[in-house]
């Protein structure tokens, strides 16, 4: 990476109308106030290269700080704005800098850390955090009468835009500071945020906006995204510092074939937490974080104190962990991306990443958060969970010493969010549709919006924007007789307001200890694997092995039960799939001669492979088709992911099901699907036809549970579903019905409808990522191979290992429901 | 037809995987909770515009299982529609569908929660309708026999080698059957709620609605 800090140091002259003048700040001085200089040298610091980079640029209209961790990045945000509102002693009060994280927990952090510099130097400065979790009296104080700085969420932002005092809540606003950026971009609560930021930029001209970011792969990218369309972005790059020391942990023992507990590992683990103050411990899924946590605690004989963290885990018990955490008191942390974000740890000195880092950007923001001493390396150290991770650890060790990071390309702002906006825009007061459209367009995620796309989602938010035209009296926006569209019920504002936001939590039920009457909360699981729970299963949660014993109004009770083996929460948390760079180093390494670099069991597993059949290849999709076990399998490299060879596995099970090959199940993993059935696979051509794959796509998966889940996402962020309502929020859940019967009847009776279209091109990412398919499709050009083999090859066995497996659905489901029944009308003696 | 067929109350019945209860002796069909016009109340009330596309995919599906079961006596056991104005505001094309099903045969609308007073579509407007040793009403009420309601829209939870499924069902047992939300846009409230728990026997079934209608012992609230 090029250093550029230092870069232009000159200072610039401003235009005469610029706010900064009015406030009496010499533009592009580089000399900070007294206050300030005397403050700094009373602690001993000085100002980072990039910290004074800022407040050199701090009059552009937006800027981009790339930063690692722990270079006093968001000192650098604030800096300019604290400045300025030194100088502003006699000026009037109101809202100048809007500070926005994705976490709210940083909301509350920051302010903490701003207090101290603004206490200590004195400054009549009033800092404000404004989240869900602020009490509603202070709320409607803060619009009334806004604090300097204000630190807040995206959701929360977009909240305050639909009020009808917006505008005179943020007259004034100067600066908006956008915190992780590089996070937000990459989601649409970033998209959210933009259009709002927009909006805001209707109302406050001079508005500048602030970036910070973590090292990225393409700084471009963010700044087209943070930008105003009509405005330029500076791009400020501080010194990314030493590089990490990481390597790759080799055991005596070798990592298993499959599975990602890692749990082999755990004894060499436990030896570099003691030879070290504080060490992160990071998995990619909530429920490998929980077992690792318990096998780590069955050895940890010293009793270190170690805790664990994630986004399941009840509030209370993770700000107890943070806290611990921040007082020294914790050896170590099992944690997951919860802890990716924000918090500035302070004394890590290790960070371990178990299980293969799937993503390079992510591992090296992760390593980041070791050492946060400017200048001093990170330590790293990767933990392959099996034997395949091996060569994906090396692969992403190599991609971070070439500082190769990844990263997909996000497409157009969805149109999802965009209903979420007019909507919102709807709430505060009649608009205009040309001047909502050319607001919208400047946001960056929408700059390619067309007029057409925009009317569409109008009309939706409007009447439904159904084929038949039925209830336009009842439409939810209305178009008044001077041209200007308002809520026909101006109650509906509030349920509007109620559902703002683009976070998709997946029905989550809460866990309690029995007991007591309002037993501890523990935490969250899923809804789905409640139901599947019966009274005297375990799992675990928080680290501790529970028994479920009861579902009592939507809460899960459950009881303590130590020692026995638990069966384990198959949380959602976010199962990444390898990104497509990390894929294509993989195929690299796998096309060489030989591998020097890789411990010699799996230098010798590759061996074999080759000599039984052939390794995969990146121009070729290679199929292997052998008996095994009294079945035929196939085995397909296609290497696009866990998602999309997921959803390979669905589609090519059912043009086999066409074929008579008798599919009967599959499972997927990051580079590999591998199916089973009754009749041997000889050739591939049929299968793999890409017109017969995209048909699958729109008809088969069509009615998949994929599809339905991914409807319901867009379909709430819409607006369609609502998933608070004011009786709700009384009374719990209400009996409502699923969306999946939206979904159902829009695709039997309005199959060109917006959400439809919306939820196909969802489908080509995310859960379904149909276009890693269409990539795998493009970069082999049709080429593939399938070799029809004796028996099962080194390469494919680990997949017989995998969990997860998927029976083929349709005619089996009754099958299995009706033996099950049967079954269960036998136990009660109730069969006849 | 696919029907589970059982005895209650000296009557031969069979509940249809499509949600409806048949009686063959009286050529009779039962259906609860249609909830026609749902979309149109949503739109009213100022929430976000469901689909328009309810009632026709309802009255499709009570038209086939009249068609199977060629009943001359339809009972529906309330909550027909979602609220009175509801009722109003059908679609002409809608209404004149309703009529064309209501032609030759015996049609009760029970009086529902949702739906109290009687409509100008034709049929009977009841509180309840008694057969014989069968009563017909909307709630269940406690301590009756040969009682046959809907309201609670109940749905049950089967979990079958690690896959849960979880259908709209009859409740079953020796003095009452509760049966499923027939209407497209119902949602369902799960058996183990303690409502459902309290009105049910020990001994109750199940009955899963789909393709093929499945009996189960009615799954519920362990107790304390």
């Amino acid at each position: 990476m090029v250093r550029q800090t230092g870069g232009a140091r000159e200072c610039l002259l401003l235009p005469a109308h610029s706010p900064m003048q009015k406030l009496g700040y010499i533009p592009g001085m580089c000399d900070v106030p007294e206050t300030f200089t005397d403050w700094f040298a009373i602690r001993g610091w000085h100002i980072h290269p990039h910290q004074r980079d800022m407040l050199d640029h701090a009059h552009n209209p937006t800027t981009l700080l790339i930063a690692p961790t722990g270079g006093g990045k968001t000192l650098a945000g604030f800096l300019p704005s604290l400045i300025e509102l030194s100088l502003q002693s006699n000026a009037p009060g109101g809202l100048h800098t809007l500070y926005i994280s994705p976490l709210k927990a940083l909301a509350a952090d920051i302010r903490r850390n701003l207090m101290t510099p603004i206490d200590e130097m004195g400054l009549p400065i009033r800092v404000e955090d404004r989240t869900g979790d602020t009490p509603s009296s202070r709320k409607r104080r803060q619009r009334a009468d806004p604090p300097h700085i204000l630190l807040t969420t995206p959701e929360s932002l977009a909240l305050l835009t639909s009020y009808e005092d917006a505008p005179r809540m943020f007259a004034g606003l100067q600066r908006v500071i956008i915190d992780e950026v590089h996070a937000l971009a990459e989601s649409k609560r970033g998209d959210q945020l933009m259009l709002a930021l927009s909006r805001l930029q209707g109302l406050c001209p001079n508005l500048r906006r602030v970036g910070l970011s973590a090292t990225v792969e393409d700084p471009q990218a963010i700044a087209s995204f943070m930008s105003s369309a009509s405005d330029p972005c500076t791009i400020l790059q501080a010194d990314p510092g030493p590089d990490p020391d990481i390597a790759m942990l080799e055991t005596e023992t070798p990592p298993p074939w499959a599975g990602g507990g890692a749990a082999y590992a755990i004894p060499a683990v436990l030896e570099h937490v003691k030879a070290h103050k504080t060490t992160l411990i990071f998995h990619n899924t909530r429920a490998q974080a929980e077992l690792f946590f318990h096998n780590l605690w069955l050895a940890n004989d010293e009793a270190l104190p170690i805790g664990i963290h994630h986004g399941s885990l009840d509030r209370q018990q993770r700000e107890r962990v943070e806290a611990a955490m921040q007082r020294g008191d914790l050896r170590a942390i099992v944690c997951t991306g919860s802890l990716d974000l924000g918090i500035d740890w302070g004394d890590v000195d290790l960070v371990i990443q178990i299980g293969a880092p799937k993503n390079v950007k992510r591992l090296v923001q992760r390593i980041g958060r070791a050492n946060h001493r400017y200048n001093a390396p990170s330590k790293a150290l990767l933990v392959p969970a099996n034997r395949f991770e091996v060569v994906e650890c090396r692969a992403a060790l190599q991609a971070v010493r070439a500082h190769d990071l990844d990263g997909d390309p996000r497409g157009p702002g969805p149109l999802d969010v965009l209903c979420q906006h007019i909507l919102i825009a709807a709430c505060a007061g009649p608009f205009d549709a040309a001047g909502l459209y050319q607001e919208v367009t400047q946001a960056g995620p929408y700059t390619s919006l067309t007029q057409d796309a925009f009317d569409a989602c109008l009309e939706f938010c409007a009447t439904g924007g159904y084929a038949l035209r039925a209830y336009d009296q009842w439409q939810r926006l209305q178009k008044r007789s001077d041209g200007l569209w308002q809520l026909r019920d101006p109650r509906s504002a509030r349920l509007i307001r109620m559902n703002i936001g683009t976070i998709q939590d997946t029905d989550t039920l809460k866990v309690r200890m029995r007991r007591a009457r309002g037993g501890k909360p523990l935490g969250e699981i899923e809804e789905g694997f409640a139901a599947a729970l019966t009274p005297g299963d375990t799992f675990l949660i928080g680290g501790r092995i529970v028994r479920f014993d009861a579902l009592r109004e939507m809460v899960v009770e459950v009881s303590r039960d130590a020692g026995r083996t638990p069966k384990i929460a198959t949380f959602m948390g976010t199962k990444f799939a390898t990104s497509t760079q990390l894929s294509d180093r993989i195929l690299a390494m796998l096309a060489q001669d030989d591998w020097p670099e890789l411990p010699s069991h799996t230098r010798d597993w590759l061996d074999l492979q080759r000599q039984v059949s052939h390794l995969p290849s990146k121009g070729r999709i290679l199929i292997e088709s052998f008996p095994h076990d009294q079945r035929e399998h196939i085995c397909v490299y296609g290497f696009a992911g866990r998602n999309a060879q997921q959803t390979l596995g669905l589609l090519l099970t059912k043009r086999m099901e066409d074929l008579g090959l008798a599919p009967l199940g599959f499972v997927a993993t990051d580079y590999a699907t591998l199916i089973w059935g009754l009749e041997p696979v000889l050739t591939a051509d049929a299968l793999f036809d890409p017109t017969g794959l995209r048909d699958g796509l729109e008809t088969w998966l069509a009615g998949n549970a994929l599809m339905k889940r991914t409807f319901r996402a867009s379909a709430t962020i819409a607006g369609l579903i609502q998933r608070n309502t004011p009786q709700a929020r009384k009374s719990g859940r209400q009996a409502t019905f699923s969306s999946d019967i939206l979904y159902d009847t829009l695709a039997k009776y309005d199959p060109d409808h917006l959400l439809l279209e919306i939820t196909r091109q969802e489908a080509m990412r995310g859960l379904i990522d149909f276009g890693r398919i269409e990539d795998m499709l493009a970069r082999s050009r049709g080429q593939k191979s399938l070799l029809r083999l004796p028996r099962v090859t080194p390469l494919a066995a680990p997949l017989f290992l995998e969990a997860g497996r998927t029976p083929v659905q349709g005619a089996a489901q009754n099958r299995l429901l009706e033996e099950e029944a049967h079954k269960l009308m036998v136990a009660a003696g109730l069969d006849t | 037809m696919t029907g589970y067929q059982f005895t209650f109350a000296g009557h031969s019945l069979m509940a249809l995987g499509s949600g409806a209860l048949f009686l063959p002796d009286h050529h009779l069909l039962c259906v609860s909770d249609l909830h026609l016009g749902k979309s149109e109340r949503r739109a009213r009330q100022g929430a976000a515009p469901l689909p328009p596309y309810e009632t026709r995919d309802t009255l499709s599906r009570l038209e086939a299982d009249l068609t199977a079961t060629e009943a001359t006596t339809v009972i529906c056991l309330g909550d027909s529609f979602d609220d009175r104005a509801a009722a109003e505001a059908l679609q002409e094309n809608e209404k004149l569908w309703v009529k064309t099903l209501q032609a030759g045969r015996r049609w009760v609308w029970i009086e529902g929660n949702h739906d109290p007073g009687p409509l100008d579509l034709g049929g009977m407007h009841l509180a309840e309708f008694t057969l014989a040793s069968l009563t017909f009403r909307h709630i269940a009420q406690a301590d009756q026999t040969g009682e046959i309601s809907g309201h609670y829209h109940p749905k049950v939870s089967v979990r079958a080698r690690g896959q849960t499924v979880t259908r709209p069902a009859f409740l079953i047992d020796s003095d009452r059957i509760i049966l499923p939300a027939y209407g497209t846009y119902t949602g369902g409230l799960s058996s183990h709620s303690s409502v459902l728990s309290d009105l049910m026997r020990h001994k109750a079934l199940a009955v899963l609605t789909g393709s093929q209608p499945l009996p189960v012992p009615m799954p519920r609230q362990p107790g304390p």
